[in-house]
């Protein structure tokens, strides 16, 4: 069995891992990223769309260009990439973590660590998950299957095309489809409101005259061998209104229904994750519970741009080093989604060295509030112009912030939005 | 071995021809192809095990759901006893996991009883009546109410279509020939020959037919002029919980049956997950395997009678599927035609008939050579197919070894069950060449991602391998074709 | 330009979506709803000209790449959209070619290129 030792081993070549990684060699340590697939970029090359960059780059990029500004990087830092290479366990050793590999190139590779970085980003929820009722036939994709397969390979999923879900991906997907040719002739949201971008919205139905049903729910698929139609139901006191329902014909499902963050391997590493994001439960320098572990990116939790993944991923990259040289918070208070918050990552904080939370809320509501408590009482405010569950807010904590804070080791720090 | 669909004219002549491949007829198949005789194996759909076979609960029963009097409980007992033998010849996962019927109530526990004298009067291996204490020694996920059960350590658990792939390879091996997407619509008989046409032109001879037609056995019946009866298509549904659930048993639990079906039961699969199910609904359309909306609560209440821990949030795939009665006695049928010579039916194989299956096979051939056919033993018959590395069974340091060998299983193409290039490759020069074929073989895109990962590169594997073209990728067969264009 | 008419449309120079009212009244354009200065710029030009960028794929001669992802480096107006989209269609590019290569120059004259987003490399 090949065996080489890092400082520092990153699990993931997308924009987290990459970002991650450069972070770690532009600090002197050496490190290598494991990518399953043939190239990097993660699900960057397949985001053909711009809209990204505009907070790493300060310019608007496609995905691909995104994905290779960090590539750039990497190579410059001098970062070891083993490409096509999928890791299958994480075991810890007297010298810290061994990473076995396995790729067709180089047979079975024992990666040694002191540290490893968890970067597998997420993948998509499916036709099981949301327990859609009907046939099983061909023609019923998860979006991103079909933007691989469109933008990637070059194939067409389907003509006529009904899209379960109003997430970017889906909406994107829906002018991706109208640009190749099929006719899309509808897209279903189970919320009251849009999961996706608003700008998405216009630009990729509303300027296809693409019809968007709120409170709608697919609740039957049809066809022997493809997909032949669809029924569509208004959702009335949350169950499918039979009677207002319709059909669609179509050949093609399209499903954009929420992403997972993706951690089979670190949750056989032992570390421990949370029910609410489903990405591991992490201090605030990012480690997981089992010591030298780090995660960031999609699989801690999922992120609306590849520019926050990559912010988060480059901090990520420093805790990790700092940690190696046993720089280590003195004391970390606990963080607690107070009302209206659905989740604060991460979920704790080092009031010597303030950071940057991300959070999601569970109201959509203009003229916001957030605020944070420390032991009931108020210590920052911020007004936030417009929240939605489905756009993560980003707030910056600076020394000047937590000056005045009076926190002992038990104090919590509660986050919510009024 | 690719789809035979433009052989107009093709006549293939045979000694025994039997039509459909799903478990009964593969079993059939490899029984014959131990002897001297020429066998066809024929079957509508694009591959084997695609009919009634490929969704089921996939359960070696115990042996003490139905009484003696039944021809279908010696065929499970004799069945049940076969499947050790059969797994070392033909490297099938199955463990013999055991069997335990869940009693709620004093009143179930009655029914317990029953079910336990009718066990013991079966000649079922080891069962045992279970006091509460044994029940949750036995099973500590158990609901609190449970007052005791019965357990039948002889009962297992396989998956249903990868044994029947296993059982065509070995029969395929011994020389059997395997007829796919032949959809038998005429016969004749022409001197001592059964003339069997299939839609698209193809022609087999045969001295002998075997009818394991599943819910069509029926309409074969009629098509060979032979006896008249009725399947009834029974619809069940199941749940497939991701292998993350905390809700996974240690032993297959059954409720304490109901007139019409065996309960809807909380199944440990041998691979890991865990399926919930069946529904059980008699329907009118043999082709109707839609999953419907209600049927999930009941599912779910019911599985959650015998385990609590069982969650919607697990889920991640429902299906269902017919199971072939021959109402009202719900007995097998196989025997010797009366109307039509040479022609054996072996109908209305629903539960147990996967248990069963084996025994089935040795009982149309001692039924064959009561018709007259002559079966003499094969000098080279070899009972044992070649075993395919698993990735997913090696350490990583054996794993380091077998890479050395076959670089392809170091090219982990479903990460959700951890499934190689190599293991998908194996599939399709097997002749499994649709997307279903290649997951039933492999359980590639069978996990928690559906295939959302890993579908297009077993298609770009497929056209590699095949030579086929995008547009001929199917996911089952027939029109179900995965990609309309190419930019 | 057409006959004066009222549009609505929302506004996406950021989250809040205003929705807005755009019409023209004595040779000006009237942008009602907005709540910032960037929405009347945004409704002006969506109301005369509105304009998109355009990301798509174009075929190449590689069997290990057959797409190469590509853009407009600026909005183009929405109706020559349709007509790009089938040049492009047509294209078929000789790797190996590098990211920000010009595919097409100045389209129709508008001033914007349409170029690779993609590295790719030749055969091997």
């Amino acid at each position: 069995m090949h065996e080489r030792t890092y400082d520092v081993a990153v699990i993931g070549g997308g924009a987290a891992g990459m970002a991650a990684a450069v972070e770690v060699r532009r600090q002197g340590l050496s490190c290598a990223i494991v990518e399953r697939e043939n190239q990097l970029g993660g699900i960057l090359m397949q985001c053909i769309h711009n809209g990204f960059g505009v907070q790493e780059f300060k310019k608007e990029l496609s995905g691909p260009e995104f994905a290779e500004e960090f590539m750039d990087m990497v190579a410059d830092a001098g970062t070891d990439v083993f490409l096509s290479t999928t890791v299958d366990s994480i075991e810890e050793s007297e010298q810290g973590k061994e990473l076995y590999c396995y790729s067709r190139k180089n047979g079975v590779v024992k990666l040694n660590a002191q540290a490893v970085i968890l970067a597998m980003g997420c993948r998509e929820r499916n036709r099981g998950n949301i327990r859609t009722p009907g046939t099983r036939p061909a023609g019923v994709f998860t979006a991103g299957l079909a933007q691989r397969l469109v933008n990637v390979e070059g194939y067409i999923p389907g003509k006529n095309v009904v899209i379960v879900g109003s997430g970017d991906i889906g909406l994107i997907m829906a002018r991706r489809m109208t640009w190749v040719g099929a006719k899309v002739h509808g897209v279903v949201e189970i919320q009251p409101y849009p999961a996706g971008l608003t700008r998405n919205i216009v630009q990729c139905l509303n300027d296809f005259e693409i019809p968007l049903y709120l409170s709608h729910v697919v609740s039957r698929i049809e066809g022997k061998n493809r997909v032949e139609k669809v029924t569509v139901s208004p959702l009335v006191n949350g169950i499918p209104d039979e009677d207002q329902s319709f059909e669609i014909p179509c050949d093609t499902l399209l499903l954009s229904v929420g992403l997972v963050p993706e951690n089979e391997l670190s949750e056989n590493a032992g570390v421990e994750i949370s029910p609410i994001t489903s990405g591991a439960v992490v201090d605030s320098t990012m480690m997981t519970s089992v010591p030298g572990i780090f995660s960031c990116g999609n699989v801690l939790h999922v992120h609306d741009l590849a520019d926050y993944a990559a912010e988060e991923a480059r901090r990520t990259g420093a805790y990790a080093v700092a940690w190696l040289q046993n720089k280590k918070p003195a004391r970390q208070l606990r963080i607690k989604a107070g009302a209206n918050v659905r989740y604060v990552s991460p979920g704790m904080i080092n009031p010597e060295l303030p950071d940057k939370l991300y959070l999601r809320t569970l109201i959509v509501k203009n003229n916001a509030q957030l605020v944070m408590k420390l032991n009931n009482n108020i210590v920052k405010e911020r007004k936030l112009s417009h929240v939605q569950p489905s756009e993560m807010v980003s707030v910056k904590l600076t020394k000047k912030d937590v000056e005045d804070w009076h926190a002992e080791s038990d104090s919590v720090l509660e986050v919510s939005v009024q | 071995m690719q789809s035979n669909t433009n052989g107009a004219g093709e006549r293939t002549k045979v000694d025994i021809a039997i039509i459909g491949a799903g478990v009964s007829g593969a079993c059939i198949a490899r029984q014959l192809s131990a002897y001297e005789t020429e066998v066809a194996l024929i079957e509508k759909e694009a591959d084997v095990s695609f009919g009634v076979s490929k969704a089921n609960s996939g359960i070696v029963h115990g042996g003490f759901h139905h009484g003696p009097k039944y021809l279908k409980t010696r065929l499970e007992i004799r069945g049940n006893l076969m499947y050790d033998r059969l797994q070392r010849e033909l490297d099938f996962p199955f463990s013999r996991c055991g069997i335990l019927v869940v009693a709620l109530n004093d009143e179930e526990m009655k029914y317990i009883d029953h079910l336990y004298t009718q066990g013991l009067e079966n000649g079922a291996i080891g069962i045992e009546m279970c006091s509460r204490e044994r029940m949750f020694e036995l099973e500590p996920k158990l609901e609190s109410d449970c007052v005791g059960g019965l357990h039948a350590p002889g009962g297992g658990v396989i998956e249903p279509y990868r044994f029947v792939f296993s059982v065509v390879e070995s029969a395929v091996k011994n020389g059997v020939q395997l007829l796919r997407e032949f959809e038998v619509v005429k016969a004749e008989r022409s001197g001592e020959k059964h003339i069997v046409h299939a839609a698209d032109g193809r022609v087999v001879e045969a001295r002998y037919v075997v009818n394991a037609a599943g819910l069509f056995a029926d309409k074969v019946s009629g098509i060979f002029g032979a006896e008249e009866f009725q399947i009834t298509p029974r619809k069940g549904e199941y749940y497939l919980l991701d292998r993350k659930t905390k809700a996974c048993p240690n032993r297959v639990l059954f409720p304490v049956p109901t007139k019409v079906s065996k309960g809807m039961l909380v199944i440990p699969t041998v691979e890991g997950t865990v399926l919930i199910g069946p529904t059980a609904e008699e329907i009118e359309d043999k082709t109707d395997l839609s999953t419907n909306a209600d049927k999930l609560g009941q599912i779910l209440d019911q599985a959650r009678k015998m385990v609590p821990s069982v969650s919607q949030t697990d889920v991640i795939a429902a299906f269902s599927g017919l199971r072939p009665a021959l109402l009202p006695e719900g007995d097998f049928y196989i025997d010797i035609s009366e109307k039509t010579p040479n022609f054996i039916q072996v109908a209305g194989i629903q539960s147990p008939g996967l248990t069963a299956a084996p025994a089935i096979g040795e009982y149309v051939k001692d039924l064959l050579k009561k018709a007259g056919c002559r079966l003499t033993e094969k000098a080279d018959y070899d009972p044992f197919v070649t075993k395919l590395p698993r990735i997913r069974d090696y350490s990583p340091f054996e794993a380091d070894e077998l890479l050395k060998k076959d670089a392809a299983y170091g090219n982990l193409i479903c990460r959700c069950e951890k499934i190689s290039e190599a293991e998908i490759v194996a599939a399709i020069r097997a002749g499994h060449t649709t997307l279903d074929g290649i997951k039933y073989f492999t359980r590639a895109q069978m996990g928690r991602c559906q295939g959302g990962f890993c579908s297009y590169k077993i298609i770009k594997l497929i056209m590699r391998e095949t030579g086929m073209e995008y547009d001929q990728i199917t996911k089952n067969g027939r029109d179900s074709v995965v990609l309309t264009g190419r930019l | 330009m057409s006959a004066p008419e009222t549009k609505e449309m929302i506004c996406i120079s950021c989250p809040i979506s205003c929705r807005m009212t755009v019409y023209e009244e004595n040779d000006s354009i009237v942008v009602k709803g907005n709540k910032c200065a960037r929405g009347k710029v945004y409704g002006e030009e969506e109301y005369l000209a509105p304009k998109r960028m355009v990301t798509c794929t174009v075929a190449t001669d590689s069997e290990e790449f057959p797409r190469l992802p590509v853009r407009t480096t600026a909005s183009i107006p929405k109706e020559t959209i349709d007509e790009l989209l089938q040049e492009l269609y047509s294209l078929n590019i000789k790797l190996p070619v590098k990211r920000g290569t010009t595919l097409i120059e100045n389209y129709h004259d508008t001033g914007v290129d349409v170029i690779a987003t993609m590295t790719l490399p030749g055969r091997a």
